[in-house]
């Protein structure tokens, strides 16, 4: 056995209300700039839908994660070493950026500059923030959000077309049937990570600490194989560092002990951050079952029990700190896998054994006065059945439990149980027995996944050790106190001062590939006017993603973009330009 | 843990393991196992980037302020002087252990807001007009003032024309911001001089949201002797069932309240969406064991946390919820009784009180009004305001205290409450009563016009004083349809009876909603009360509310939780958050606000009337009064249009009417003195002569026009004008895409005078105040820069929770931009400067509305509506007429006056609801914690020269967050009602809030007497919580809730009791919903609130564009869709009679056939071609509507009808529009 330990998250998809304040506040922290347009750490989607990058869950396209080969042997879906290198130049597992779709930039100042003499009011109208032409709107990030064209495209949503027929059939997209939910979705850091491994560069890693996958800036060269092999496409390039980037659990944060952004700031209140304690060496073995039902109950038996004192000592023996043991003990993602057994991986079919994983939603009854055949008269029995709901079963074990739809059932029951158990608490304060025995949990265990998952106190949410060996104070001192301006890497990594080695030029104030003119201290702008405060300006500006004067910034404009040989605009940077 | 290095396994996993085995490992990384995957101690040199990115200088605490009405408390970082972003602040005080906290407040529209610190549409420098700029300078040359240069330029035809006809169309040039306050000030200072000061109008929302911005420029207006423009009645928020009710404006609980409901039912209200930073609440309680029912006519976002789902048409929520009430009065007031109920509605509500009934021309009867102890002989001052109902134990009539004529007299005091003594109220008077009469009820389902039909349905009645009488709970019962015993009249045969109003089957041929639904909802809900004691809560929102008869609608949903006994309980009752409008400190925000501590009172207007008659609305409103008018009415609008109901509202007082005199009232004052006579004589004789005119009987007169109008923290016409077109071409002078035609002769106004040409570019000066260049500020002349919430002090507070938030400045305002407050004083200090040559000491004189909470309530006993021009009574100010205040204004010393607290608190106190307070102590520690005037003729008063001194003035004046002041409203309360209310503040009497304490961390508020509800050891707030544990009166006429309302408008609409008046029917005159002609497809065209921008403003963030679909967007139906051949993100255009607009559809099987959806509010100012129709630029979803006065809401002068600011007045409704939608060129031109 080899003890490790990681950070993980479960997200309570019945609490979120798709309200995006996790995608913007991410986005407003790490990916507001130059080169990660189109990018979202953190994303949600609305489901049914084709999600963002458009089908992403559909591997028989994109052949992200693993499978089994034919000697049941687990290998990586996007092909061996050999093929790989092949289509390095040219790879079609690659999304293009219409896959993602054409960040759109609005005119700068054409309101308040707008000549005299106009026959209408001036208007802003889209541009491309990648080409700087005009482009209509066509796509978007969250292009689906409340089932916006979904009669139109919806029906190819993975999760529907490999429902069970039966089962799918039911799914219409009428008034009548709607249903509808939302999936935020950022990094699985997963434990057995397709990108880590599809990395030719080694750039690509998972910190031994906390289990966190990063992208070394330094080493990407930005073959992007790590793209095509994730089957969620949660990696992503900078299309102005031609490098790969990611969610990175907010580590800087994580380190001091604190949530990452998205769920420090998620209103909904559904994240839950902690640490899960597993066996390395049993991840290849659960990674590879071979009934894909097995795979939920195998990444289970992955995880170790934190109350086992064998484990607690094993951790110990291991070099865990005491801090970080006890964490694991209080862990409310832990509690929420390992012992009310309601939280659920994100398409455990993908072998990659994610880290985020998902308490399903309950839905609005689909029938309310027919086939539900209820009592009508009795006013005290006021809840449905599950399998009356609105979202088929089926579609959520598409989701979560590789199609086992009684695995997902089961969860389910459990959430309704607990709510009729507490409404005769909260109305009678009696405790209704007969509903633990059919969910198999005490009374005590209800109310404390009760008090989890409704009350959910900050620190109740959260219970992050800060990270060893260092000092969480110091860290936190150390990201208070600002060196010099970080602004400076607007581009993103490899545009500024620092970790610019994969480039030639390096160097601070030469901005990199990709950065035209845009030299961080703006002195090439001269001319009337260009004092500090134009300085700040046009820096601030370009942080923000937006044309400062006419003459020193001129976002993408950079024509990143070109046809590619199956007719589809992708993204040009030649992943061989800058290597070493 | 220590690293566990390894010689990766060659080929152990084909295909990957070469890729990390060709790589020359560090000693820090090791293979997992397999040689899968590399770990690696992170080695804290690549990932400086991040860490960068994480860097900071400092966190300040803000907000965001009008006009999201959330109040969430943010972190702002800032690094090297640059705002970066913001996160949610998490440090909120805790709501105990055992309930969620509100930690983290926000939503993705906050997140994005640092987006505008940088962006390209900030407005950064003063902008006028090119035209106007160069007239001016031109025009100040040549005469060396500005007032005569802005008179040289307005006086002139030629030259008004000149720039008001470029309105819109660019051309702006910057200004220096001392050019821009002169100007402006010269155009204010020419305008009081010639047309006198109350056409200077100022237009801000929602004071809550950041206080000392609203009051900076409120004040200013009252100072100066402005009209000041309401906002809730205006934006459709205002429910104006609340005040016919509960004689309250608006209160609610807060949103962690939410947590104690059992059962809990979203109507109209999409919380996730419209409430996100507390949605958390709604979820949460589910798993308490809340059942949650969404009643919204499309799958919203909100319904996925419902158990069931009831999708009425849209407008008809109005029929379910009386289908409901019918259920809940079956099965719970006559099948069976609950205790719990029964005695509530005794206590609580008006339903035992006895009403007269009166005879119809036809001979039938129909009720009339409340029978009161002067009907019974009592000939004591307030006898007339005295209800009465019969005891249960004597059969004897009781005069109970509480109502309205026990509030006010001297020899009352001790004697307003509800305190019943040994009576019993009757419940209705079946079984103590042999006689029973049919009576004509109210139904709207059916009949020619929009009044509907009448109905016959028996009441039993009784005779006391000469009176047949009934009572309201009898009434209601027939009503609703209840049968009992063998009563005449119409009933239906059951539940399954469709064609008698209001049964389930009834309602589902109305709604859509299946019967049997809709009455398990009913008995479900009502059963959750009866086992919960009133823990039943609707959720209210504008889906419901911002129809033309949302009042109606809102009284049968409030019918809900009053017979339910759910008003004023924790978890119960009702929740409408819309547009909140709570100022927790409200004593401080409303007298410093419109400058109390100055003057009294100021000119409040609603905004609805005003603005129908100043853009003309009512020139092209073909439709006559008394089309609403229900058969039951009395025939009194008859040849009256809606005008003309304006028009008569406010001469007789009820409705305010500024400016009201076709006649400077500078100069009224001086012709008064001239004659020798008082003002108010001199007003009453020249009306009487018809030498003096009022502004609503001809509003199109050059005199009586609106002049300047400054907006400020408003996007008057890219967001909330209603009728915007019209806006356009009659306040602005544009071009407008309008086709709508005027009235024919025979459709004109009665008394409302019809000029041949309709003016067009009334306004001489619009200014908009913003930080960012909107569609208002495109049509401005001129643009002034604002700081944004992010570099300012102020504070706010929402109904949503408990707590007063600070905004801080992270930065200071760039460039020219400045903060409302500084802006205010920068503009009081130059029209002082200009009025020492132009105005100097003048007196004012003020028509003033009868005010609720005052003893005005008194003026019109059983709502006898009376016209003295009509010949039915004599002008009396303050009785048949509008008081008439005189000011003296002294116009050098405005800019003095903004800064200084003024003396009349020190003589006059305090006074909230009628509860005065003296408030000295709070003046002299303003006068220490502010600092005082040094010098000047106010040396010595405390200070108000900065926003933070404003912020703590507010604080200072105000119960909630000042202990002592509570204490000492609590004492004049226990004073008037005679029960006890001192130990609510018990605690926290020498507590109070500070600003720097509201900077350190989310402050929760003290009790007070200011509001209805109780915060104590940490309570959540409930409204009516203190009338129903302490035995206070509502502000009512009986001082209990209201299912009758008195008044002889209401009565002629046939709007006494709870009913069902459907959408308007537009149908008739415009097309069916649903109906294909000529390629284009009839549809509803509804403007929920947004998910992409911030509440009613804002849709031009980069990031909420492209989260969402980039530019305006409207959603239909799929089978909508398919008539008309549009595929989802194809361009459509709406049009209809009001206007033209191009969107891209966003198709969904969501949306129900026959109703569109166009989010509230897209911007003008992004991506909106021109519409193809006309080649024109595209209009936004204001040029979809126009608007429409309903009288109810002008009746005033009686009760809980009477008139305040923002608390009662015709709503600016907007739901019951239709359009025609076609698929257009999908190539499109900007």
């Amino acid at each position: 056995m080899r003890i490790r330990a990681q950070v993980a998250m479960v997200m309570n998809l019945d609490k979120c209300i798709g309200c995006h304040t996790c995608s913007v506040t991410c986005k407003q922290t790490w990916t507001n700039r130059e080169g990660t347009e189109y990018v979202w750490f953190n994303n949600v989607e609305t489901k049914p839908g084709i999600g963002y990058p458009k089908h992403y869950e559909d591997q028989d396209r994109w052949h992200g994660g693993w499978r089994l080969d034919r000697k049941g042997r687990l290998v990586l879906r996007s092909g061996g070493r050999m093929k790989r290198l092949s289509r390095i130049f040219a790879n079609p597992d690659l999304p293009s950026i219409d896959d993602y779709y054409e960040p759109a930039t609005f005119d700068k100042d054409i309101l308040v500059g707008a000549p005299a003499g106009l026959k209408d009011t001036p208007v802003k109208r889209p541009y491309s923030a990648l080409t700087g032409e005009p482009m209509a709107v066509e796509w978007g990030a969250n292009w689906e959000d409340g089932l916006g064209g979904a009669h139109e495209r919806a029906d190819r949503d993975p999760n529907i077309t490999r429902m069970p027929a039966e089962a799918a059939a039911k799914v219409r997209f009428e008034f009548e049937k709607t249903f509808m939910f939302h999936l935020p979705r950022i990094c699985e850091h997963c434990l057995n990570p397709a990108c880590v491994s599809a990395c030719p560069s080694g750039a690509m890693y998972k910190r031994e600490e906390d289990g966190i996958v990063l992208v070394d800036q330094d080493r990407c060269r930005g073959w992007r194989m790590c793209v095509s092999a994730c089957p969620y496409k949660k990696v992503y390039v900078n299309h102005a560092t031609g490098k790969a980037e990611k969610c990175t659990f907010c580590f800087p944060r994580i380190e001091a002990g604190q949530p990452t952004i998205c769920s420090e700031t998620c209103v909904g209140r559904l994240r839950y951050l902690g640490i899960v304690l597993y066996d390395e060496d049993a991840v290849l073995a659960a990674a590879s079952v071979p009934d894909e039902h097995d795979l939920l109950d195998a990444q289970r038996e992955v995880f170790l029990d934190p109350h086992d004192p064998a484990v607690r000592r094993a951790a110990r023996d291991a070099g865990m700190p005491e801090e970080w043991v006890e964490a694991a003990r209080l862990s409310p993602v832990w509690r929420l896998i390992g012992e009310y057994r309601i939280a659920l991986p994100l398409h455990p079919e993908y072998r990659t054994l994610p880290m985020v994983w998902y308490v399903p939603p309950l839905s609005p009854v689909l029938d309310a006065t027919g086939a539900a055949g209820r009592d009508d008269t009795d006013a005290d029995d006021v809840f449905h059945t599950i399998r009356d709901l609105r979202i088929p079963v089926e579609y959520l074990a598409e989701l979560f439990t590789a199609g086992d739809a009684d695995a997902a059932a089961g969860v389910l029951m459990k959430l309704a149980a607990m709510r009729s158990y507490m409404r005769a608490r909260t109305l009678d304060g009696t405790v209704a027995e007969e509903l633990l025995d059919g969910i198999g949990m005490t009374a005590e265990q209800v109310e404390s996944m009760y008090r989890l998952l409704a009350i959910a106190k900050y620190d109740e949410r959260y219970v992050i050790p800060t990270a060893y060996s260092r000092d969480a104070a110091a860290l936190e001192a150390q990201a208070a106190a600002s060196g010099g301006c970080s602004l400076d890497c607007e581009g993103g990594p490899g545009m500024g001062g620092s970790g610019a080695a994969g480039f030639g030029a390096g160097g601070s104030g030469a901005g990199g590939p990709g950065a035209g003119g845009s030299g961080t201290d703006g002195s090439g702008a001269g001319g009337p006017g260009a004092g500090d405060v134009e300085r700040v300006r046009a820096v601030t500006e370009r942080f923000h993603l937006v044309e400062g004067g006419a003459d020193d910034v001129h976002v993408g404009r950079q024509g990143l973009t070109t046809r590619r040989p199956d007719g589809r605009t992708g993204l040009t940077i030649d992943p061989l330009r800058d290597r070493s | 843990m220590s690293p566990h290095p390894q010689t990766p396994a060659t080929d152990s996993v084909p295909g990957v393991a070469p890729l990390l085995a060709a790589r020359r490992f560090l000693t820090k990384e090791t293979v997992g196992d397999g040689g899968r995957t590399l770990h690696q101690i992170d080695r804290g040199s690549w990932e400086t980037f991040y860490r960068d990115r994480w860097r900071y200088d400092r966190v300040v605490r803000s907000t965001h302020g009008v006009n999201c009405t959330g109040s969430c408390s943010w972190n702002v970082f800032v690094k090297d002087d640059l705002i970066t972003w913001e996160h949610q602040a998490t440090d909120y005080p805790t709501t105990g252990p055992d309930a969620p906290d509100y930690e983290p407040r926000g939503c993705p529209r906050g997140a994005s807001f640092s987006w505008y610190e940088y962006s390209p549409s900030r407005v950064r420098h003063p902008y006028v007009r090119g035209a106007l700029a160069e007239m001016f300078r031109e025009s100040l040359e040549r005469l060396g003032d500005p007032v005569l240069a802005w008179a040289d330029i307005v006086e002139n035809p030629v030259k008004a024309q000149a720039y008001k006809s470029r309105r819109g169309r660019g051309g702006f040039v910057r200004a220096s911001w001392e050019e821009a306050i002169t100007m402006m000030a010269a155009a204010h200072v020419h305008t009081t001089k010639k047309y006198g000061p109350d056409r200077v109008v100022g237009f801000s929302p929602i004071p809550a949201m950041s206080m000392a911005s609203f009051a900076a420029g409120t004040r200013y207006h009252a100072l100066l002797g402005g009209t000041l423009l309401s906002f809730y009645d205006w934006y459709a928020d205002l429910p104006v069932a609340s005040p016919q009710i509960w004689g309250d404006q608006t209160d609610v609980p807060e949103a962690g309240d939410w947590w104690n409901s059992t059962y809990l039912m979203m109507w109209g209200s999409n919380i996730p969406v419209t409430r996100t930073p507390d949605a958390h609440f709604l979820a949460e309680a589910r798993y308490r064991g809340t059942k949650v029912v969404a009643v919204s006519p499309d799958y919203a976002d909100n319904v996925k946390f419902a158990d069931d789902w009831l999708a009425p048409h849209p407008g008809t929520d109005g029929a379910l919820a009386m289908a409901m009430g019918h259920v809940v009065l079956t099965e719970f007031f006559r099948d069976r009784q609950v205790p719990y109920f029964t005695d509530y509605v005794r206590r609580y509500t008006d339903l035992p009180f006895l009403v007269t009934l009166r005879r119809r021309d036809n001979g039938a009867w129909t009720s009339d009004r409340f029978l009161t102890a002067k009907d019974l002989g009592d000939e004591d001052q307030g006898a007339a305001h005295r209800t009465v109902f019969l005891d249960e134990r004597t059969g004897e009539p009781v005069v109970p205290n509480g109502s309205l004529g026990f509030r006010y007299g001297e020899r009352d005091a001790g004697r307003w409450n509800l305190d019943l003594g040994e009576a019993v109220p009757a419940l209705g008077l079946l079984g103590t009563t042999e006689e029973a009469v049919e009576v004509e009820l109210a139904r709207f389902d059916v009949g020619d016009t929009e009044g509907g039909a009448v109905m016959r349905r028996g009441v039993p009645v009784t005779r006391i004083g000469g009176h047949l009488v009934t009572t309201v709970f009898d009434l209601l019962m027939a009503q609703y349809g209840v049968r009992r015993g063998d009563l005449p009249g119409s009933w239906p045969n059951g539940y399954d009876d469709a064609e008698e109003p209001n049964t389930p089957a009834w309602q589902e041929r109305v709604t859509g909603v299946p019967a049997a639904l809709a009455a398990r909802i009913a008995r479900e809900f009502a059963r959750n009360a009866e086992r919960s004691r009133g823990r039943s809560l609707i959720v209210l929102g504008a889906g419901a509310n911002q129809w033309f008869h949302s009042d109606m609608t809102y009284r049968a949903f409030i019918s809900l939780v009053l017979l339910t006994g759910c008003q004023g309980v924790n978890g119960g009752g009702w929740a409408h958050y819309v547009g909140q409008e709570k100022a927790r400190p409200l004593t401080g925000q409303q007298h410093m606000s419109f400058a109390f501590d100055w003057q009294r009172p100021m000119r409040h207007q609603a905004a609805t009337p005003y603005w129908y008659l100043h853009t003309d609305q009512w020139r092209y409103e073909r439709v006559p009064a008394d089309e609403l008018a229900s058969p039951l009415g009395t025939g009194r609008f008859a040849g009256m249009t809606f005008a003309d109901t304006v028009a008569a509202a406010q001469r007789m007082g009820w409705s305010p009417g500024h400016p009201a005199f076709d006649r400077n009232p500078l100069d009224l004052t001086d012709e008064a003195a001239a004659a020798g006579r008082t003002v108010q004589e001199h007003i009453v004789e020249e009306l009487k002569a018809g030498r003096l005119g009022a502004v609503a009987d001809d509003p199109d007169d050059p005199a009586n026009f609106p002049r300047c109008l400054t907006l400020w923290r408003a996007n008057l016409l890219g967001s909330s004008g209603k009728g915007n077109e019209y806006f356009m071409r009659h306040l602005l002078g544009v071009d407008s895409l309008a086709r709508a035609e005027e009235c024919e002769p025979g459709e004109r106004p009665r008394d409302v005078a019809w000029r041949a040409e309709a003016p067009t570019g009334k306004l001489d000066l619009l200014t908009a105040i913003d930080f960012r260049m909107t569609n208002t500020g495109l049509h401005a002349d001129l643009v002034l820069p604002a700081a944004t919430w992010y570099e300012k002090h102020d504070i706010s507070t929402t109904d949503m929770h408990p707590f007063v938030h600070a905004f801080s400045p992270a930065v200071e305002p760039p460039s020219d931009a400045h903060t409302d407050y500084d802006t205010f004083l920068a503009l009081a200090d130059r029209v002082s400067e200009l009025a020492a040559v132009h105005l100097g000491v003048r007196r004012d004189v003020l028509a003033v509305p009868l005010q609720h909470d005052t003893p005005d309530e008194l003026a019109t006993p059983g709502g006898r509506a009376r016209d003295w021009k009509a010949g039915e009574c004599e002008p009396v100010p303050g009785v048949t007429m509008p008081k008439l205040v005189e000011i003296e204004r002294d116009y050098t010393l405005i800019g003095a006056k903004m800064r200084a607290v003024g003396p009349l608190l020190d003589t006059l106190g305090t006074t909230t609801k009628a509860i005065t307070v003296d408030v000295t102590p709070e003046i002299a520690y303003l006068a220490e914690r502010n600092g005082v005037v040094a010098d000047g003729p106010f040396a010595g008063r405390p200070s108000l020269a900065t926003a933070d001194r404003m912020c703590e003035a507010i604080l200072a004046l105000s119960g909630t967050t000042n202990g002592r002041v509570a204490a000492a409203g609590f004492a004049a309360l226990e004073a008037r009602t005679g029960q006890p209310f001192a130990d609510l503040i018990e605690g926290h009497e020498d507590d109070h809030i500070t600003y720097p304490d509201t900077q350190a961390a989310p402050q929760p508020v003290f009790t007070s007497p200011e509001w209805s509800g109780s915060e104590k050891g940490g309570r959540r707030y409930s409204p009516f919580t203190l009338n129903v544990e302490r035995s206070k009166p509502w502000h009512t006429l009986t001082g209990r809730q209201h299912f009758f309302v008195e008044h002889d408008w209401v009565a002629e609409l046939g709007e006494q009791l709870p009913a069902f008046r459907p959408p308007l029917n537009m149908a008739r005159h415009f097309g069916r919903p649903g109906e294909v002609v000529d390629g284009g497809v009839t549809v509803r065209f509804l403007t929920p609130h947004a998910k992409w921008s911030i509440h009613s403003m804002y849709h031009d963030n980069e990031l909420m564009l492209a989260l969402s679909r980039g530019g305006p967007v409207i959603w239909m139906s799929v089978e909508d869709a398919a008539k008309i051949g549009v595929r989802d993100n194809e361009w459509i255009e709406a049009h209809n009679r009001n206007g033209v607009v191009v969107a891209r559809a966003v198709v969904s099987h969501r949306m129900p056939e026959g109703t569109v959806f166009q989010y509230h509010s897209p911007e003008r100012t992004v991506n909106v071609p021109k519409a193809e129709r006309n080649g024109r630029r595209g209009g936004y979803h204001n040029s979809m509507t126009r608007l429409l006065v309903k009288p109810t809401h002008l009746a005033g002068g009686h009760a809980q009808l009477t008139y305040a600011f923002n608390y009662y007045g015709p709503i600016g409704s907007q739901r019951d529009e239709i359009t025609v939608i076609r698929r257009r060129s999908q190539e499109v031109e900007y």
